[in-house]
């Protein structure tokens, strides 16, 4: 069994180092096609994580939205957008690492120094009734949450709508 | 399955705070809106293991999932919306770029 919670802290670790490396390739690299993939990765990354956390039904969610559609929808906004001359792909790899070249020394930094101290993870649940069947959650406690989801998502899909339609030519 | 080792929790609540600093230093120093959406993005990766963490050592687990996935849907509208500005931008500017965005109505 020790062995077993040895292997599990160590698949942590490295599944949270795994998520702070994608999410810095994600911003770091010039090509921002790769950048979307790697932001792809990071949502897998975060997916098991959720698994690991005893959150299956959040995770789905994650992995097909955040994993599957967001991505969908950066490769299509690339596409339609217009393609960099090779002389301006050199400018912005220059420009990109001379801006994002201070990142990894900061994200060092910050870990070591929160290695350091003692994040306070205590604490204790407010006494607030525990549910433990996240579909009595959805339906019954939140209940307002999801005509909040609705109206969100009918507000987007509006927007998109006004934002892209088609003006009608003078005659 | 988790060990319950508060040591292990802060472990991820370093990745919480680091994956936050990615994407905070993303949106401050992008200057390609697409990448300033990815930036956000990266920010709400940050923010829904934070939910997820906090419901798993407080032992409400399935009230965090159903906030993570409450923000999942949100993401998905807010990301929409943006690109569908992204894309008006192009129209109007034919660039991406916030350095062109000076001229703007209003």
């Amino acid at each position: 069994m020790a062995g077993t919670d040895t292997m599990d802290t160590m698949l942590d670790i490295l599944l949270v180092w795994l998520l702070v490396g994608a999410a810095m390739a994600t911003v770091m690299t010039p090509r921002i096609l790769w950048s979307v993939i790697g932001l792809a990765v990071t949502s897998a990354v975060l997916t098991i994580l959720m698994f690991r956390f005893d959150s299956p039904l959040a995770a789905v969610f994650e992995l097909s939205v955040c994993a599957g559609l967001i991505p969908a929808i950066f490769i299509s906004t690339i596409s339609l957008t217009q393609r960099l001359s090779p002389e301006g792909m050199a400018e912005r790899r220059r420009e990109k690492w001379r801006r994002f070249g201070l990142l990894p020394v900061l994200v060092i930094l910050v870990g070591v120094a929160l290695m350091q101290v003692h994040i306070p993870l205590d604490f204790v649940a407010p006494p607030a009734a525990k549910e433990t069947d996240v579909r009595n959650v959805l339906w019954h406690v939140r209940h307002i949450d999801l005509v909040g989801q609705i109206a969100i998502l009918l507000g987007g899909a509006w927007g998109v709508v006004v934002l892209l339609k088609e003006r009608k030519r003078a005659a | 399955m988790l060990p319950d080792a508060p040591e292990l929790l802060s472990l991820f609540g370093i990745g919480v705070v680091l994956t936050l600093l990615v994407g905070f230093y993303s949106v401050l120093t992008s200057q390609n809106l697409i990448r300033t959406l990815i930036g956000m993005e990266v920010l709400t990766k940050g923010v829904t293991l934070l939910i997820i963490v906090v419901g798993y050592v407080v032992g409400q687990i399935a009230l965090a999932q159903a906030l993570a996935i409450t923000l999942i849907i949100i993401e998905v509208a807010v990301i929409v919306v943006a690109v569908g500005i992204v894309l008006c931008v192009h129209k109007h500017t034919n660039s991406i770029d916030t350095r062109d965005l000076g001229n703007l109505k209003g």
